[in-house]
């Protein structure tokens, strides 16, 4: 723990520590193979108690990674759950010791496609195809590091919902607690779908040349542009958009409002909205680290680790489980958490499922819900 | 029991302390609340309204937001020692149904619910020739949840029907106890606790 290179600082009066743990065993990896060297960067706010017993794991969403609630190195951003993590809010730093870290496969630190291989090279498509539960893995070797046999709760929203659901089945003793919003047990046709078309759009960019672009300077922008573009839409709702934007045109440079170009520039603010999301999501994403994830991701799926059976992923768990979802997520929708709450319910475990109504899609579970708050804040309180 | 509605009250003095129960229809999770509490339960609630399952969840309760209707079916067989349903059969599809589901998910069931005989009512209707709006049914009849009205004797009908055997019953107007003799005239409120 007592690293040099570690940061401590006091960020917004969060107390948080940065830091890179190197894994002393190599990965043993569903796909079979293992992976030696492996790394997690992370960052923790507030103060792991004498007894080790108020560790809350947050786990990330596909374009997140570990600055959690602290300024974000690349964009200068507040962290992507600042709002919800911090003194007196519902993840409440005087109260517990909050651990972040970078997914495995991740371009932020913990070891990726972009990371070296032995050869001094970058791995690129070289690296091994990983799993939900591999992350999972990943962190549960940070927790035995940081000496934290139980956590008080895993809590994650999307993908890290689906850490939260593989971590609470696959490593029962290890958690408390698991709070899961807006995710699923398993990716269905039309999220592999949305997915597919993100990785053709990079893989189809001359740029990416087959994944080698390190060396280049340049990776595939475009491509990756394209599928974040893509992506975005599915974290937002139709309202959501229509209110936001309508059918409303961009000013011209020259001053003109609201006139057709009668070509092909950003006409429609939501394609300019589009374009500027698709343009930043790629000074801070690594493509080939896109196309590691949101594998994983369709992968996943819980009952088929178990047997088939939802309820027997979580036959070892004696933890209470939470289940939030959103009325307006057409991603990740309701029936997929009801499912998941149904069946740990048949399995006897103690468990909350509730639908919240908020507008903003997918995404809500990031944004201004104030019931979610009070939700976060019961759960993890028992 | 201090503040509890005096059915939920009943309920829970005569819940088995340390027992495992479901609350269908638990609303904020008062009652829930109390066996928790007071009479160290293990309490599970399904609640069909998301801001009563906030508040549930918000005060650490377990509660699956659902339809007493549709998702009880999930809910294994023998799954705990009581299933509760309070004040929510009358509003519920299939009342039937949902009471031979309370008897496959708990060895024991308490049912409580308004008495559409009581003399209050009977009166409002015979010389008003309105639907009553009474302290017990206090929605117009355009705006009530409740869609199956009953009286305690149709109660006891319907369960003979079924082969339950009926444990215990408790007859209330307001916090008054009335006799199981005059219980559909002058009772407000049933509770039954039934078994198979």
């Amino acid at each position: 723990m007592a690293d040099p290179n570690c940061q401590i600082e006091m960020a917004s009066a969060i107390l948080t520590r940065s830091d890179t743990f190197a894994l002393s065993a190599p990965l043993t990896l569903d796909c079979g193979r293992m992976l030696d060297g492996v790394e997690v960067a992370y960052e923790t706010y507030g103060t792991l108690n004498p007894d080790k017993s108020n560790a809350v794991l947050l786990s990330h969403a596909l374009t997140m990674d570990q600055y959690g609630a602290s300024l974000h190195p690349i964009t200068g951003k507040p962290g992507w759950w600042q709002r919800s993590v911090g003194p007196g809010l519902p993840i409440d730093t005087d109260r517990y010791f909050v651990i972040c870290a970078n997914v495995l496969g991740g371009c932020m630190g913990s070891t990726g496609p972009a990371s070296l291989a032995d050869d001094g090279a970058a791995y690129a498509m070289r690296f091994p195809v990983i799993t939900i539960r591999d992350m999972v893995r990943a962190q549960i070797a940070l927790l035995d590091m940081l000496g934290i046999e139980r956590l008080h709760a895993v809590v994650g929203g999307s993908m890290g919902g689906m850490q939260a659901l593989s971590l609470a089945a696959n490593f029962p003793e290890r958690t408390a607690a698991a709070l899961i919003i807006a995710a699923t047990a398993r990716h269905s046709a039309q999220n592999i779908a949305f997915h597919e078309v993100g990785r053709q759009a990079i893989m189809a960019d001359p740029e990416w040349r087959g994944g080698d672009y390190y060396a280049h300077g340049k990776g595939p922008e475009k491509g990756l542009s394209v599928a974040r573009m893509a992506a975005h839409i599915t974290y937002l709702s139709e309202a959501g958009l229509t209110d936001k934007f309508g059918r409303n045109l961009q000013d011209r440079p020259d001053g003109t409002k609201g006139a057709k170009t009668f070509g092909f520039d950003a006409d429609f603010q939501v394609e300019s909205y589009l374009r500027h999301q698709g343009i930043a999501f790629t000074d801070r994403f690594d493509a080939n680290s896109y196309l590691y994830i949101t594998r994983a991701m369709d992968y996943f799926d819980l009952a088929e680790e178990h047997g088939g059976m939802l309820a027997n992923a979580f036959e070892q768990s004696k933890a209470r489980f939470c289940l939030v979802s959103f009325d307006t997520d057409w991603l990740y929708p309701t029936a997929e958490s009801r499912q998941i709450a149904h069946s740990l319910n048949a399995a006897g475990k103690r468990v909350s499922f509730i639908e919240l109504s908020a507008p903003h899609g997918h995404d809500s579970f990031l944004l201004d819900v104030p019931a979610l708050d009070r939700v976060i804040d019961g759960f993890l309180k028992q | 029991m201090i503040g509890l509605r005096p059915d939920l009250a009943v309920i829970a003095q005569h819940v088995a302390p340390g027992s495992k129960v479901l609350d269908v229809g638990c609303g904020d999770g008062a009652l829930m609340l109390a066996l928790r509490d007071k009479r160290g339960c293990d309490a599970r609630g399904l609640e069909i309204d998301p801001a009563n399952v906030a508040e549930c969840v918000a005060a650490g309760l377990s509660v699956i937001q659902g339809d007493a209707d549709t998702d009880l079916a999930f809910y294994p067989d023998g799954a705990v020692d009581y299933a509760i349903l309070s004040q929510t059969l009358q509003t519920t599809m299939r009342p039937r149904l949902v009471l031979d589901e309370l008897l496959r998910i708990g060895l024991k069931a308490f049912v409580s619910f308004p008495n559409f005989a009581h003399w209050r009512v009977r009166l409002s209707l015979l010389w008003g020739g309105r639907m009553p709006v009474t302290r017990q049914l206090p929605v117009a009849w355009y705006e009530t949840p409740n869609i199956h009205f009953s009286s305690i004797d149709d109660f006891r009908a319907l369960v003979r029907e079924m082969d339950v055997k009926v444990e215990d019953a408790w007859f209330l107007s307001g916090n008054q106890r009335r006799s199981a003799a005059a219980a559909n005239l002058r009772a407000e409120h049933a509770i039954f606790l039934l078994s198979k």
